[in-house]
């Protein structure tokens, strides 16, 4: 059980990562990069979200999509458990912490459509995980997500100061910087097999 | 309203207001599907058909839905067209379904559709919000299908599952994975950059 739930871990935070294979939280990724501190936040914030949601999406599915024999909502109530903890939690960033808020700006809304949550949830059914395992699933997919992003943002703030080629500048040369860090994360794969 | 009028928020899409290349909107799929050419029209024809059903429907009810809802109310709108789209695909093509894997149902959370509905739908009429609906997603689907033919004919030296190259080539199996859609991409949007610098120079 605990080996299950280490495995698990370790692919999400690192061989599977949600970012770098799946393509998961891309928006996010190019768009809070640019700035470590905001990178922080909105890794946090990610993490919560996610490992909240992959408890509740669960037992929503367990409990009222399956036992009603209306799993084709799946989506739609997937949807709504995210939409309604993301605005908790952006209340709960406003109140305490309004610097965090007013860097986080756009971006905390739209945790709502980032993928990676949804895609978290969609996959933690198609993997037929029990309770605990979605709850550790969730919370490393936000952590590896985090992590990339971490990593990204230190590496964009090193580019600042890098001699670019001007068609380069901007979006094309941070996505190649995430294809490069995609190819040093292969290097992980052979970690759980 | 003359065609004059419709024609240029159809081409905005196309070029100027590009969901991928300008935008860098949707990416998700953008990345994740492209592995082959057909895998790109398939996502490209999934979002369009959401794409101009939830903005047309958003755009019909712009009036009744209070500003503090519109998001809820336009997400809902959009996982029900997707869900459409999603048994559409198991029940009559399911090999394109089992290909695109969990990337179908992720079209709730493309951001090109709620931004098209946020930023255009809720503020124009049904039939102006159509047409920049059918602009942007086919801007999307030319993009999709670009990187899909590049990432297909340099990792497995096909387009559209038609071999071009010969026997000796040896497939660059990096554009096929992970690390290939964001270097292909990365060049891609660069070269838009190039070619739209030079256009504004002549």
């Amino acid at each position: 059980m605990l080996k299950d739930l280490a495995l698990i871990f370790i692919s999400a935070v690192l061989t599977n990562n949600f970012v770098l294979t799946y393509f998961l939280g891309i928006c996010p990724f190019l768009g809070v990069s640019g700035q470590m501190e905001s990178a922080w936040g909105m890794g946090t914030a990610v993490t919560f979200v996610m490992t909240l949601s992959s408890a509740i999406c669960w037992v929503f599915y367990h409990f009222i999509l399956v036992k009603f024999n209306i799993i084709f909502l799946e989506y739609v109530v997937f949807i709504l458990v995210i939409a309604s903890l993301v605005q908790i939690v952006e209340m709960f960033i406003r109140k305490f912490s309004p610097p965090l808020y007013e860097m986080l700006g756009i971006y905390l809304p739209l945790i709502t459509t980032n993928c990676a949550i949804l895609g978290m949830a969609l996959f933690m059914v198609t993997k037929k995980y029990g309770f605990i395992e979605s709850v550790v699933f969730g919370f490393s997919a936000g952590l590896g997500f985090s992590l990339v992003l971490i990593i990204m943002a230190g590496i964009r703030e090193e580019l600042k100061y890098a001699d670019v080629p001007k068609n380069f500048q901007g979006a094309g040369i941070t996505l190649i910087t995430a294809g490069i860090l995609a190819l040093i994360f292969m290097g992980f794969s052979g970690i759980t097999s | 309203m003359s065609k004059t009028k419709l024609l240029p928020i159809f081409k905005k899409g196309l070029w100027e207001n590009h969901p991928t290349f300008r935008q860098l909107l949707g990416m998700c799929p953008t990345l994740a599907v492209t592995t082959s050419a057909l895998n790109g029209l398939s996502m490209g024809l999934a979002v369009m058909f959401v794409l101009v059903f939830s903005t047309f429907i958003v755009s019909l009810i712009r009036r009744l839905v209070p500003a503090q809802v519109r998001i809820a109310v336009y997400t809902i709108i959009i996982a029900t067209f997707v869900t459409i789209a999603d048994i559409f695909l198991k029940a009559n093509f399911p090999q394109v379904s089992k290909d695109l894997g969990p990337y179908v149902p992720l079209i709730v959370v493309n951001c090109i559709i709620l931004g098209r509905c946020e930023a255009f739908a809720s503020k124009n009429t049904p039939l102006k919000s159509v047409i920049d609906a059918l602009g942007i997603s086919s801007g999307f689907l030319w993009g999709l299908m670009l990187l899909g033919s590049i990432r297909e004919f340099f990792g497995s030296g096909s387009i559209f599952g038609i071999t071009l190259l010969a026997k000796g080539f040896k497939p660059l199996i990096v554009m096929i994975l992970p690390a290939g859609a964001f270097l292909v991409l990365g060049f891609l949007v660069s070269l838009i950059n190039f070619i739209e610098k030079r256009m504004k120079k002549c």
